[in-house]
């Protein structure tokens, strides 16, 4: 970095030396700014964090969440505003790996749930965050548009649809989706994940865009959480994937080390964990934190 | 006015345009700065690269064709149409520049969809255009042919009046005077508009995504592969940004290029 620097001051100072024309003016304005950048912008550090001791009245909340919690945690929120007046509680709702892309670069938050262990997993290696717990389990279903519903009645049916959509494998209910299909494939015959596979017409980005397809009809079936489903349940019919099967995803949460508001964080970890808490996320669908059949 | 001073307000200019250069640049630059040659040659081995590329490449080209064949004629058309329909039309062909692409992808679905509201004619029940390369090119076409049209209706509007007259009086047919006398005279803009057109389909995803789906080799061009691997790897991710901010600079140059040497090239009397 230092040496690419000097390189570029020195660009600049040739520059300076012969900066007759306007348009050798413009360039050297041009390189002051990227230097100036390229000292300021690029290499900025996150802030420096807030001493939480030297701040008594924390009155706000920052939490980072998978989009599939956005109903869920949304309702939730009310309910921890009214239990904590004066609180301002803000969600960054988004694809899991975008919020740990976004926590990477400095992003200021207090607290992350994540749609995946993996993802969490990561942040944890960063010591961008410690001590995770899951609190609460999602379960892949098949979704199937009207027109397909007569047809599509099991999930061994599947390869009988002709436009499948399901979700890229480098998303995690992607990942969940082949890993289901591998399983199945061990008793509805070695060929099924194949079958399958030959039918699917797009590799969508995340689960909504999956959804969004099969409740327009645009595809015949699609892989989305049992939360997902839930919230389109007049526009599809949702076939529930054999639990011998199915992969369930672990959603953990954990307090970010950088939380500025560290003890409502832990309010808010403490409140999802509640009884409380936990009614809602299985009002919405989401399964119970223990259990069996735990993803890998 | 001192020479001093002349120079101090021409610095302030420059340097007041200076900054909107970093501001635009620094981001491009951080690109290549924070992507390592490994990385890159890494990112470029990645198995989404090259089946995108060539999608994309492919996609833009028969998309800017439609644009410019479909376009030029409708530009010229509005560029001399006096009434209020005509600025209706022409205000109404601009809408997708500002409809978030996402949104035009549901638009296009709403539309061309199996149930979209044109499904009954255009094609047999339970078939539809989504999901297929062609639905790609349809995308394109709806984000990037305002750009093409405003700036070819700007072009033949700068077209002096009178050189056409004189054509029409010499007995050139209407379809004449557009092929001989217009598209010439306004090519340097049309060119232009194209390229500006070429470029926003390049970069088209948002209305690809919703309409055309996300499938390696079939409806994934390089913005998709790009947004899906950094699902998985920010490094390739970063390596593929690079090559499509390549390609379209490469592309761009070219172009302007081309202009150059076209508006260059002195007049041939006649």
């Amino acid at each position: 970095m230092r040496k690419r620097s000097t390189n570029r001051v020195r660009k600049r100072r040739d520059g300076d030396r012969d900066a007759t024309t306007g348009r050798r003016a413009a360039y050297t304005v041009a390189l002051t700014a990227l230097v100036l950048c390229g000292l300021g912008c690029v290499d900025a550090e996150p802030a420096p964090l807030r001493s939480s001791a030297s701040a008594p009245r924390e009155d706000a909340l920052v939490v980072f969440a998978a989009t599939s919690l956005r109903e869920a945690f949304t309702g939730m929120g009310g309910t921890f505003e009214r239990d904590h007046p004066g609180v301002e509680l803000t969600f960054n709702f988004a694809g899991t790996q975008q919020l740990r892309t976004q926590l990477e670069h400095g992003a200021s938050a207090d607290v992350f749930a994540s749609a995946d262990r993996r993802q969490m997993g990561e942040v944890v290696q960063a010591a961008l965050a410690s001590a995770p717990v899951v609190f609460a389990r999602n379960e892949p279903v098949v979704v199937v548009s009207r027109e397909s519903a007569g047809a599509l009645r099991t999930f061994a049916d599947l390869p009988s649809a002709t436009r499948l959509v399901i979700g890229t494998p480098e998303v995690p209910i992607g990942r969940y989706t082949l890993q289901l299909l591998d399983r199945a494939s061990a008793s509805l015959g070695a060929g099924f994940r194949a079958r399958v596979e030959a039918q699917v017409v797009s590799r969508e980005l995340d689960v909504r865009q999956v959804l969004t397809k099969v409740s327009l009809g645009e595809a015949d079936a699609g892989i989305v959480y049992r939360t997902d489903a839930n919230t389109a349940l007049d526009r599809v019919t949702v076939v529930t994937i054999p639990p011998e099967f199915n992969v369930i995803a672990e959603y953990p949460l954990a307090v970010l080390t950088s939380a500025a508001h560290p003890r409502l964080a832990h309010a808010w970890v403490d409140f999802v964990l509640s009884s409380v808490g936990q009614q809602a996320l299985r009002h919405a669908g989401f399964l119970a934190p223990a259990g069996t059949g735990a993803a890998p | 006015m001192s020479r001093r001073r002349l120079r101090a307000e021409h610095a302030t200019l420059v340097v007041v345009g200076g900054l909107l250069v970093g501001f635009l640049v620094v981001p491009l630059l951080a690109l290549f700065v924070r992507t390592t040659a490994l990385d890159f040659r890494e990112g470029l081995r990645h198995p989404l690269v090259w089946p995108a590329l060539r999608l994309s490449l492919l996609t833009t080209t028969v998309s800017s064709t439609f644009v410019v064949l479909l376009g030029a004629p409708l530009a010229w058309t509005l560029a001399r149409a006096r009434g209020r329909l005509a600025r209706t039309i022409e205000t109404t062909v601009q809408l997708p520049i500002v409809i978030p692409p996402a949104v035009a992808g549901v638009a296009m679905l709403l539309a061309f969809g199996r149930r979209g509201v044109l499904a009954g004619w255009l094609y047999p029940a339970g078939w539809s255009v989504t999901f297929t390369t062609a639905a790609v090119v349809m995308a394109e076409v709806f984000v990037s042919a305002p750009f093409f049209v405003q700036a070819a209706t700007s072009a033949f509007r700068r077209i002096d009046a009178n050189t056409l007259i004189v054509a029409r009086s010499f007995g050139a047919s209407p379809l004449r005077v557009f092929f001989r006398v217009a598209l010439p005279m306004a090519a340097p803009g049309l060119v232009a508009g194209a390229a500006m057109s070429w470029a926003r389909a390049l970069g088209e995803f948002g209305a690809t995504l919703m309409f055309a789906g996300n499938l390696p080799g079939r409806t994934q061009t390089l913005p998709l592969a790009i947004y899906t691997a950094l699902e998985s790897d920010l490094r390739a991710a970063q390596a593929l940004s690079i090559v499509l901010v390549v390609v379209a600079f490469a592309l761009l140059l070219f172009v302007r290029e081309v202009l150059r040497r076209s508006t260059e090239r002195p007049e041939v009397p006649t």
